[in-house]
């Protein structure tokens, strides 16, 4: 296998609040290789949105802890000084967000922002230099007219078209790793349709790796080559997206599986669910935090109630559970869609 | 069966644009344009579109919190229109409404219980002892613990607000609840628990349901018809085995093929129809056929003569010249 192109180890982001320390990511560690596309999946609040702000290095403040490692190109992202993390941002990591609208300033055209983020790393580009990299830039996101429509204000694009604006700006200094934060969740399904097609032609044509942060298994099955599922600030299960959809090795994923509902299943009998809701993140439960809400729990003074599981391999994937590794696959042949 | 929700023709239109006061005419959005469907007592009408098709403010109109620009609502054969003030009040009892956002839906500053027992005030249907017994039936019936009526929505999940606003739409035992995107601010483990739950309801009360989505996979699982809204209107109405299985509007197919599956392997296999561009703006819907500035079939009858919904097979209706068969 190749070197990956960034490597998380033992990431941990908490927030201290009125009501005490939020602990939003605790202890994940991964690679992004180059040119994947990674998927990271769970649901709210499960520490997704944290990890990838603390890659780009969004999210520190004054109410913030943030400790282990994010090694890119050599580098601890953690320990750069805010100067050279700007010449970092944008050109190794760029960034995707959720809400297009918010993410675009509306005082300024789009082609302002775009040529912004590129004369960034390019303070010396000439006029006419920016002009062709954002016509190039817009043409390659596929928004009709470039030449009328750099000097349009975002509030008249449409959403679809707006989130290519983002991504024009996130791929304008071509980096290496393109963080999309549910890039299509605000969108409709056959825009979001383009969306994902657009992400995955241009990852092929610049070669980027791509983390893809969603809470839709179904995008997770058509973009991704590898997935994290992510529960409670922990990374539950790794694996490949064909393992993981065959069969799961985590309770939580099977779960979650379970509870997807599919265009073409006809049943109308009660849809699978996972029982009562996530945890506190303030009062995690001991040992595995989702020992609370699991079928298969060991019970009382069991490993699942006072040590919290690492990453281990079952099987073809990864796995933080404490079953044995028989039952698990087990669990996952049958659970599995 | 009996009818208990009929719409007949229904439009709203919401004027827009140049000021009234001058009397220049003023553009219209064309939110509801010509909707007529039938719901039978104890099934699901499932209603999905994309965003400004116009699902939301259709719900609003069946549900009474918006009034038809023309058409009428009939329930229980009863016209809408004909009723005075206080006769409508009385009908609202029989058809409730259940909001997409449950951080939205309920006052911060009332307890659950205040919040589940407002209608049974505004209707004068129980006294104080009486509200209070039924609040705690009720909260047993969606699933939370009745000792927790005093707590305030800030103390509850996402899920558990949305039990909440079931609970509050129960009340005064309708017959019909409108549920508007009634799980898509939730998670999907979540959801799950919800859908069931109202599936449970449907089942042991007989309600009907007019279930708005724009998510196909949550309708398939709860709907008995579908209807699916372009720009307005219905392009696509009928059983949902059938719609599901061989969806016969353009529009409904693409829709179909730009869901996302959870199976890589279904994924990977299935051919994609990509629709180009986006929906268009429903202050001047394209002429003729509203889908053909998107569609890959589109002819010039489609920009000239406005397709009718037809009946290709018992039971499903489409709107289109060329129905894929």
């Amino acid at each position: 296998m190749s070197t990956p192109l960034i490597s998380i180890r033992d990431l941990h982001v908490s927030f201290h609040t009125q009501d005490g320390v939020v602990k939003a990511v605790d202890g994940v560690s991964f690679d992004v290789m180059p040119g994947e596309t990674l998927g990271i999946v769970g649901e709210s609040g499960s520490g997704k949105s944290v990890t990838a702000n603390a890659i780009m290095r969004l999210n520190f403040g004054t109410q913030v802890d943030v400790s282990g490692e994010i090694i890119m190109n050599g580098k601890n992202l953690l320990e750069v000084d805010d100067d050279e993390l700007r010449t970092l941002r944008g050109r190794q990591m760029a960034m995707v967000f959720q809400d297009p609208l918010t993410a675009l300033n509306p005082f300024y055209t789009v082609g302002n922002q775009i040529a912004e983020a590129y004369l960034i790393h390019h303070p010396k580009a000439t006029k006419s230099e920016v002009r062709e990299i954002v016509l190039n830039a817009m043409v390659k996101v596929g928004i009709p007219e470039p030449t009328k429509r750099m000097d349009s204000y975002p509030h008249e694009f449409s959403g679809g078209m707006r989130q290519r604006i983002v991504i024009a700006i996130a791929l304008v200094n071509n980096p290496q790793l393109l963080i999309a934060d549910e890039p299509t969740t605000a969108l409709d399904v056959t825009v979001q349709a383009q969306i994902l097609e657009l992400i995955g032609t241009l990852q092929e044509e610049y070669g980027s790796a791509v983390m893809l942060i969603t809470h839709d298994l179904g995008v997770i099955a058509e973009t991704a080559d590898r997935v994290m599922v992510m529960y409670a600030g922990h990374a539950v299960e790794l694996a490949n997206v064909d393992e993981l959809f065959e069969t799961p090795t985590h309770p939580y994923t099977v779960g979650l599986l379970g509870s997807v509902h599919s265009l073409d299943d006809s049943s109308r009998g009660a849809l699978q669910t996972i029982s009562g809701t996530p945890p506190s993140l303030i009062n995690l439960p001991t040992g595995c935090a989702f020992h609370p809400r699991c079928r298969f729990e060991l019970g009382e003074n069991s490993l699942c109630r006072t040590e919290a599981p690492q990453l281990h391999a079952v099987g073809k994937s990864r796995s933080a559970c404490h079953l044995p590794e028989s039952q698990l696959l087990q669990i996952g042949a049958k659970g599995g869609v | 069966m009996a009818t208990v929700l009929e719409a007949d023709h229904v439009k709203k239109y919401f004027p827009t644009g140049a000021s009234k006061w001058l009397l220049r005419p003023t553009d219209q959005v064309l939110a509801v344009d010509d909707v007529s469907f039938k719901l039978e007592a104890g099934t699901t009408l499932g209603v999905v579109g994309e965003s400004g098709c116009g699902k939301s403010t259709l719900g609003r109109v069946l549900a009474m919190l918006l009034k038809p620009t023309d058409g009428s609502v009939r329930l229980n054969g009863v016209d809408l229109a004909t009723l005075n003030e206080r006769d409508l009040n009385q009908v609202r009892r029989d058809i409730q409404f259940v909001f997409q956002d449950p951080y939205a839906c309920l006052n911060p500053r009332h307890s659950i219980g205040e919040s589940i027992a407002t209608p049974m005030k505004v209707q004068k249907t129980h006294d104080k002892q009486g509200r209070r017994q039924r609040v705690q039936e009720l909260m047993e019936l969606v699933g939370l613990n009745p000792e927790h009526f005093n707590r305030f929505p800030h103390e509850f999940s996402g899920g558990q607000r949305q039990r909440v606003g079931i609970a509050r739409a129960l009340a005064l035992n309708p017959k019909i609840i409108v549920a508007d995107e009634p799980v898509s601010a939730l998670d999907v483990s979540i959801q799950s628990q919800i859908l069931n739950l109202l599936e449970g309801l449907q089942n042991d009360f007989g309600l009907s349901y007019v279930f708005i989505a724009h998510d196909l996979a949550v309708v398939r699982h709860i709907a008995d018809e579908v209807a699916v809204m372009y720009l307005g209107k219905f392009v696509e109405y009928g059983d949902a085995t059938s719609i599901y299985k061989t969806p016969r509007h353009p529009y409904t197919k693409a829709l179909m093929s730009a869901a996302p599956v959870a199976d890589p392997k279904i994924g990977r296999e299935r051919k994609r129809i990509m629709l180009t561009g986006d929906v268009p703006s429903p202050v001047n819907p394209p002429s003729g056929c509203r889908f053909r500035t998107r569609c890959w079939k589109a002819t010039d009858q489609c920009a000239e003569v406005e397709p009718q919904l037809v009946e290709v097979v018992p039971g499903h209706r489409v709107a289109c010249h060329y129905p894929e068969s």
